[in-house]
């Protein structure tokens, strides 16, 4: 049995994770500043940050998603400092819950018709590429890698990797496909 | 217990030389051609070092392992694909004659369980296979002392020769090729790598997990299985700068099984580095649960064939 004191610390067995969680912010100076004290203040390390001031929510604020590390049982607890401080937390969770999941390919990407392949997952799969990271290290016309990161509907994960999956099988590609389910 | 051993490569010899440190005694180790019996004890130093030296490991004949008095086979012979023969044939006869089985080769348990499950139940005997799923790692017992069915699924990765090479690549930068033949240099692949890469070892052992689960439905066939060869060293460097990594992961539950490279978090839980293999088990009460070690080797297989062993019941005479 553990003493109290233990529930203080984080249990590190597991690693860290990468979360993503979306904000909501007041477009006021100084508040993405405050919103992100609490993550380091909870033991998270902070990834990346994507500060869409062109995207407004429908409550007129500014969307912003942060990517960051923790181990799994800290995770709740940055969650509960955020909403501590006065920021809206819209989502949280880890990616591949979510909105949001990234996929890998893998063959003549380029020469195969690349914008092609984009416009066909967003429309047959219903999904909007956010972000694409693609590396030819042999030239354009050889093997290379995409990453593609889409934006879907929550819990259309599987209808998704479908469409991103017989595209692939249609387009000769390698698909590297997420892992979701359990605690990856 | 007193073992006869069929299979004399790196896990069957590290049966016989491990035995006695469990209390076992080794009544029988045999190859396909050669045998060892003696129903007081053979001498496995004796026998080992005539096979090291190219020897015969005794003079009896392989059939002979049937004749004498033992009380659990061990088979670790080679794993064979489709009838799983010889190995199915070997369990078929321990079992017939009210004999225990401990298995280390995976084919007659990925291939044909059902079939072996219809033999243990008109035996005296039991069959127990740890050895076939991960290596040393506590899987098969870690699944049956949560009882199969609060067990809702099986990931992780186990095959340490994919782990090496996808590990490599990402640390190094370099392709798929140029590992590889370093992975051999350093044994850590064997010369015809196929079934680690392409991705029917991870698949087998998945099967097997399937297996256990539904209690039977699964072979080979059923599984969707994918290699890590065509992974380019472009491909782990797209998914480091996303905080991921590729691994060959596989996933069992009652529904089918899954083999291919997927997206991991770099520092999460299944990505471990190297030969190392890990299993994660989800389970519907106590969420997931982790066992990670070494998943092939002679002595580290052995441990699994041993634990197996000391887990059966006394058979009467």
């Amino acid at each position: 049995m553990a003493d109290e004191s233990a529930e203080d610390e984080a249990e590190t067995d597991g690693g860290v994770r990468a979360y993503t969680v979306r904000l909501e912010l007041v477009d006021e100076p100084g508040e993405l500043l405050r919103a992100l004290a609490p993550i380091a203040d909870n033991g998270g390390n902070l990834l990346s940050i994507h500060h869409e001031r062109g995207n407004i929510t429908p409550r007129g604020h500014i969307p912003v998603e942060v990517d960051l590390e923790s181990p799994p049982e800290r995770f709740d607890e940055i969650v509960e400092g955020l909403r501590d401080a006065g920021v809206n937390v819209i989502q949280a969770g880890a990616e591949h819950y979510g909105e949001e999941l990234s996929v890998v390919l893998v063959g003549h990407i380029v020469e195969n018709d690349l914008s092609g392949t984009l416009s066909r997952i967003e429309d047959e799969a219903d999904a909007v590429v956010q972000d694409l990271s693609l590396a030819a290290p042999d030239g354009t016309d050889a093997t290379s890698s995409a990453r593609i990161r889409l934006a879907i509907d929550s819990g259309r994960s599987d209808q998704v990797f479908e469409v991103v999956r017989s595209i692939g099988a249609e387009k000769e590609f390698t698909v590297v496909e997420p892992l979701v389910g359990g605690d990856a | 217990m007193r073992l006869a051993i069929l299979g004399a490569g790196d896990v069957g010899r590290s049966v016989a030389d491990l035995a006695s440190e469990y209390g076992h005694d080794v009544v029988a180790l045999a190859d396909s051609s050669d045998a060892a019996v003696d129903p007081d004890g053979i001498d496995v130093d004796r026998a080992l070092e005539r096979k090291l030296g190219g020897d015969p490991l005794g003079p009896d004949d392989p059939e002979a392992v049937f004749e004498t008095a033992y009380d659990v086979l061990v088979e670790a012979t080679p794993t064979t694909l489709g009838d799983a023969e010889p190995g199915f044939t070997h369990v078929t006869r321990a079992l017939e004659s009210d004999h225990h089985v401990v298995l280390a080769n995976k084919g007659p348990v990925a291939e044909r369980y059902e079939e072996l499950r219809a033999l243990e139940a008109d035996s005296e005997g039991s069959i127990r296979f740890e050895a076939t799923v991960g290596g040393a790692i506590p899987v098969l017992s870690t699944i049956e002392d949560s009882t199969p069915q609060a067990v809702t699924a099986v990931r992780g990765v186990l095959n340490g020769t994919a782990n090496f090479i996808l590990t490599r690549m990402a640390a190094e930068g370099l392709d798929y090729e140029h590992v590889l033949a370093e992975a051999q240099d350093l044994g850590v692949a064997e010369a015809d790598p196929t079934f680690d890469v392409d991705g029917t070892d991870a698949a087998l052992k998945f099967v097997i997990l399937a297996n256990v689960l539904a209690d039977g439905g699964f072979s080979l066939e059923d599984a969707t299985v994918e290699g890590i060869q065509n992974i380019p060293g472009s491909a782990l460097e797209l998914a480091a700068e996303d905080g991921r990594t590729i691994r060959l992961i596989g996933e069992a539950s009652r529904e089918g099984i899954r083999v291919g490279p997927r997206l991991v978090p770099e520092n999460g839980a299944l990505a471990v580095t190297g030969t190392r293999n890990i299993v994660q088990i989800e389970t519907k009460h106590a969420g997931s649960l982790h066992n990670s070690g070494r998943g092939a080797g002679g002595p580290e297989t052995a441990t699994a064939v041993l634990s197996d062993v000391g887990r059966l019941p006394p058979l009467d005479e």
